[in-house]
């Protein structure tokens, strides 16, 4: 809300400085976000009185007028078309400055002599219209300073108010605030009733009595709606953001920013029969005073008459009900609406105005009255007429309770770690609107009507701490008994898995946890992810089901961007619809693409699918864990022949493999891509080390070659040795694989290392090949292998 | 006689002139071999008065033993150069690259939460983690936010057909905490959180850390302290901090907290907008209705919360000017964090 440094001051007396006010209300919770002044600078204007206007000869829409200046008449040639004699008007003297900077000088317009300029509110930075010479009151003397006609300079502050605060969406709720908080008087603004002139009044129904509780009625006949708004109220208007509409509009806008009290005018001639404060009937449409029209469902809360709904309650007024040109008859709405009927409303309907704002956030239920009686002397003063009674229509049972709160002195001390004086307490709350009464060890409290947020004990420690000063408060760190963690050790801290990775040289990318639906579809397992019911984008509308689609992307960015070698892992939750249930686990998708290792002068290569899993195995036996089962895998996007299923236990933990060359060329991936997506629960699990005794004898290295058949897999062989089930049998290396001369076609040549060391004994040459024996034998009759010569 | 010393200089010169082993080998055959000239000497012997032997034996052996030591110096420099010169043969530049496996890095926003851990677990802070599609309850009803509650305008929420969302905060884990664990509870509470919101400054997807403390007699001065012990180490300054009064649902009294600006230190610049201060966290004292929506026992136990923008902190700590980098994954940007 915008409001203007004067305004609040006249209210609230103080003379603190603008930063100063601006510093208080900020440190009590009532933002400033931003300050402005309320004019540009100009200097050297004042008032003049136009005493005579005459054509100017030689120019049809110029006029040549003398002005009185206060202390001389000028000549002045004017081209605006409201020029006329009598009328009051900024003059910029010679010499003088106006908005844009330029300065007048005595100066010759088509032969004319022209002694100054005869300015309009945009040329003196008031207006962003041109709508001719600004017409100023009749009663300012000419010769004054126009600055000081209009209480400039000024400045306007914005204050960003949290949802609690509605009460301070008026220039009182903020007068009141900042007189409790410099301790200065709050001069509220004097509001005397008007007697009824007219018996006149419109019958109001309440037929939604939760929704509006209390509304508050008024008709005043013969208003003069083409009466001029004064300049001192659009001024105010202007300097909290509110054009200028008509005096009526204004005045109602006027009366919600001085008391918070959003209000609506009707034009009475249009109201058929009585009003009806009611729930909208599905179907039924309105059409809005910004010319919108609406469909409405069951649950809105309307203002009607017995054909249509006029008005959208607390919301907006309806386009065939308000105030026109013609209107003669007014209809003043001040109604409490319940926060609860309007929260949601504007929103759901892409509007959000001035009076939804205040009605959402909850406005002073005993106000309307106030309010309208207010409205009711400004539009006599201003537009004149004959006012009706106020005729107030309320459902007692409907309206907010009285809320009485207890304040312990030992809440206070406990939480603030404070003492405060019981007539400070009774200060504070007091000012700020609270009744105060001293009961034992504490206060009963009774919250002002206009304070929606405050039900419980803790929100006036609120207060008392807002106004005492959150910086005044004291400072300590919460004493603690004294515990000891508990640090698992078979567990693998992910920190240590990403440690490891990092190491490697891969580095952790972090990418939305939301997903191209098309991308996941062709990296995915065929089945479509959870949507999101409003996404952003529609690329950005399904949630991952794993990490491939977002570091596949990752990757992509990289390689458009000349990377050379690409190394990404990520850790992060992943969606999977499964027996009903959503899976939301964390995985882990590591993405290997380019140069295995970066280019150097010795050589260097690319990387390949022996890398990955050199890195997921490592990750798997770290802390003791225990090594991962892999299994010729499928995967709709990978390649065929180059895919591994991981399993640990039965479990299946992920698949590892490259990425089809059917998607890599789609992808715009000219070099392979290797991809992981695993569970990473599983990669956490390690062991305590339980030590194994060493051997004290030296150890025998046998390096066999075997033929196999090509269908033979390492895995196979591996199985046959550990099945051999001889403890002499330690690590068993792969060093070689051959295919070509001196082997058949469908035949490849393993070569492996075996290691043989015996716990207790030094072997003898005759032992160890007896076992070799054993194991070559073993090959044989399992998987038809050959010893190589 | 003479003969023998003109063989010992013939000898010395011979070796002297040798320039590879393999000739030194030749002269070595030549004067020490079974057919050599000393040897030759040697069987003159036999020819001599034996009176006169002992005394030419020596002699010849002395010519012997001398040109024996002068061959194996020669070898010895020979084969030191030769190794020489093949050393000169595989000299390398050692200012060429050596091998690395190129220490890469962790995302700037896992370092910072690596070092909010840090900070906090010296405190005695655990971490708890939990769901980020949350049901209504945990993101909103339990902590005080029910269903037309204008706060929900303040959290532009993803939701799901089925009702569900992807919570908005991380503040659902101390519903989850509370629930299960007994005070007290010192937690911290690290993820990501989702709004719909994208343009200069705001990102759809962010992380938070949140902070729980549940305990007897925890004050709102307990947290204060907290803050500002955290925000002095974490950005290893020592900055002034000031607390605001603010609102969330899930907190009262509520503030909002500044830190000096950690570019300017409080002068004024474009980080801060010129106000000296920024914003860096929103906390306050746990809301007895949250209390009671997880079955605390409000009369015994009090707490705070606080909660923190982790790319915010991450931005401010490394000068990172733009918010969008941290999800672009561009190489260049993470390789910055390196190790």
């Amino acid at each position: 809300m915008k409001i203007s440094i004067s305004w609040l001051r006249s209210l609230c007396p103080t003379d603190i400085s603008v930063d100063e006010t601006i510093s208080r209300l900020t440190m009590a919770g009532l933002e400033v976000d931003g300050m402005e002044p309320a004019s540009t600078d100009f200097h050297g204007i004042v008032v003049g009185e136009i005493l005579a206007v005459s054509p100017h000869p030689k120019a049809d829409k110029l006029h040549v007028c003398n002005v009185d200046d206060g202390s001389q008449t000028v000549q002045i040639v004017c081209g605006a078309a409201n020029v006329r004699v009598g009328l009051k008007v900024p003059l910029a003297k010679v010499g003088g400055q106006v908005a844009s900077g330029v300065e007048i000088k005595q100066s010759e317009i088509r032969g004319i002599e022209s002694n100054g300029m005869l300015c309009g509110a945009d040329e003196l930075g008031l207006s962003s219209e041109q709508t001719g010479l600004m017409e100023l009151p009749e009663d300012v003397p000419a010769g004054t300073d126009f600055a000081d006609t209009l209480g400039l300079p000024d400045t306007i502050i914005e204050v960003d108010l949290t949802p609690n605060r509605g009460d301070c969406l008026s220039v009182t709720g903020l007068a009141r605030e900042l007189s409790v908080l410099t301790e200065t008087v709050f001069r509220e603004v004097l509001i005397l009733p008007v007697a009824s002139e007219t018996d006149t009044q419109v019958h109001v129904t309440l037929s939604a009595k939760s929704g509006c509780p209390s509304y508050v009625g008024r008709v005043i006949h013969g208003v003069d709606v083409s009466r001029p708004t004064p300049l001192w109220m659009s001024e105010r208007l202007r300097r909290s953001g509110i054009r200028s509409i008509d005096a009526v509009v204004d005045i109602t806008n006027y009366v919600m920013l001085e008391l918070g009290q959003p209000m609506h005018a009707f034009d009475l001639l249009q109201l058929k029969g009585g009003i009806e404060v009611r729930f909208s009937r599905v179907g039924e449409s309105i059409r809005l005073l910004d010319g919108k029209e609406l469909i409405l469902s069951d649950d809105v809360l309307v203002i009607a008459d017995q054909e249509r709904a006029l008005a959208l309650a607390g919301i907006m007024g309806g386009e065939f009900s308000g105030i026109s040109e013609e209107t003669t008859s007014v209809f003043l709405e001040s109604a409490y609406f319940n926060p609860l009927t309007i929260a949601g409303k504007a929103r759901r309907f892409g509007l959000h105005t001035d009076a939804s704002a205040r009605f959402e956030r909850g406005v002073d239920w005993r106000l309307s009255e106030h309010a309208c009686e207010r409205a009711t002397r400004l539009m006599l003063d201003i537009c004149g007429g004959k006012p009706g009674p106020v005729v107030v229509t309320q459902d007692e049972e409907s309206l907010p309770a009285v809320t009485e709160v207890i304040l312990t002195e030992r809440r206070i001390s406990q939480q603030l770690r404070i003492t405060l004086a019981p007539e400070r307490v009774h200060n504070i709350l007091s000012s700020l609107g609270f009744g105060v009464e001293r009961i034992e060890k504490g206060y009963r409290c009774v919250v002002p009507s206009w304070r929606f947020d405050i039900s419980i004990e803790q929100d006036l420690i609120e207060e008392l701490a807002r106004i005492y000063g959150y910086n005044n408060l004291p400072t300590s760190l919460p004493a603690q008994a004294l515990s000891m963690a508990s640090v698992p050790e078979a567990i693998t801290r992910v920190s240590r898995l990403k440690s490891y990775l990092v190491d490697q040289g891969i580095q952790e990318a972090i990418t939305y946890s939301f997903v191209d639906p098309a991308v996941q579809k062709i990296l995915g397992d065929g089945h479509p992810g959870v949507s999101l019911a409003n996404p952003i984008a529609s690329n950005m509308s399904e949630m991952r089901r794993s990490l491939l689609p977002g570091l596949v992307e990752a990757v992509r960015y990289n390689v458009n961007r000349q990377a050379s070698s690409i190394r990404l892992f990520e850790t992060g939750q992943c969606f999977v619809e499964c027996n009903g249930g959503l899976d939301q686990s964390e995985r882990l998708g590591i993405a290997l693409y380019g140069q295995s290792t970066a280019l150097h002068f010795s050589g260097s290569r690319g990387i390949d699918f022996f890398d990955l899993k050199g890195f997921i195995d490592e990750l798997s036996m770290m802390n003791g864990g225990v090594s991962l089962q892999w299994e010729p895998g499928a995967h709709p996007s990978m390649a065929p022949g180059q895919t591994a299923c991981i399993r640990k236990g039965g479990l299946v933990l992920g698949v590892v493999g490259r990425l089809h060359p059917r998607l890599s060329r789609e992808l715009d991936l000219p070099k392979p891509l290797y991809l992981a997506d695993l569970a990473l629960s599983s990669l956490t699990e390690g062991q305590v080390t339980a030590f194994k005794e060493i051997s004290r004898y030296p150890r025998v290295n046998r390096d066999l070659a075997i033929l196999v058949s090509e269908a033979v897999e390492w895995q196979a062989v591996l199985d046959v040795i550990i099945e051999v089930g001889d403890r002499r049998i330690g690590e068993v290396e792969l060093f070689d694989i051959y295919r070509g001369p001196g082997v058949a076609n469908g035949y490849k040549s393993l070569a492996l290392s075996i290691k043989i060391q015996d716990l207790e004994a030094t072997l003898e040459d005759v032992a160890v090949q007896v076992l070799v024996d054993e194991v070559v034998s073993r090959l044989q009759s399992r998987l038809g292998a050959e010893l190589r010569s | 006689m003479e003969e023998l010393q003109t063989i010992q200089n013939t000898a010395f010169d011979e070796i002297d002139k040798t320039t590879s082993l393999l000739s030194l080998d030749d002269v070595r055959v030549q004067y020490l071999g079974k057919k050599g000239v000393i040897s030759a000497q040697m069987k003159t012997l036999g020819a001599m008065p034996a009176d006169d032997r002992p005394v030419a034996g020596a002699r010849i052996n002395r010519v012997r033993d001398a040109v024996t030591i002068a061959l194996d110096e020669k070898r010895k420099q020979l084969e030191a150069a030769v190794e020489l010169s093949s050393l000169e043969r595989e000299a390398i530049d050692v200012t060429a690259p050596g091998r690395k496996s190129h220490v890469a890095g962790l995302h700037p926003v896992t370092r910072t939460l690596n070092r909010l851990n840090r900070l906090f677990s010296s405190l005695g802070y655990e971490v708890a983690t939990g769901p980020e599609i949350e049901d209504d309850w945990h993101n909103f009803e339990a902590l005080n936010i029910p269903s037309h509650h204008p706060a929900r305008a303040m959290h532009d929420t993803f939701y799901f057909q089925d009702g569900r969302v992807l919570r908005t905060h991380t503040s659902p884990v101390q519903i989850r905490t509370m629930m299960t664990q007994e005070p007290p509870i010192r937690i911290l509470a690290p993820g990501r959180v989702y709004r719909c919101d994208h343009d200069l400054t705001h990102t759809p997807m962010f992380h938070q850390i949140e902070g729980l403390v549940v305990d007897r007699d925890i004050s709102f001065a307990d947290l204060k302290g907290t803050i500002v012990t955290f925000l002095n180490r974490f950005f290893e300054a020592d900055l002034e901090v000031r607390f605001r009064p603010s609102y969330f649902p899930f907190t009262e009294p509520s503030a909002e907290v500044d830190v000096q600006c950690v570019m300017c230190k409080g002068a004024g610049c474009r980080v801060c907008s010129n106000t000296g201060w920024l914003e860096v966290m929103g906390c306050g004292m746990v809301h007895p209705k949250v209390f009671e929506h997880t079955g605390m026992d409000t009369s015994v136990f009090t707490g705070f919360a606080f909660g923190m923008g982790v790319e915010r902190l991450a931005m401010l700590r490394y000068g990172v000017g733009d918010l969008r980098l941290f999800f672009e994954n561009d190489l260049q940007f993470l390789n910055q964090f390196h190790g």
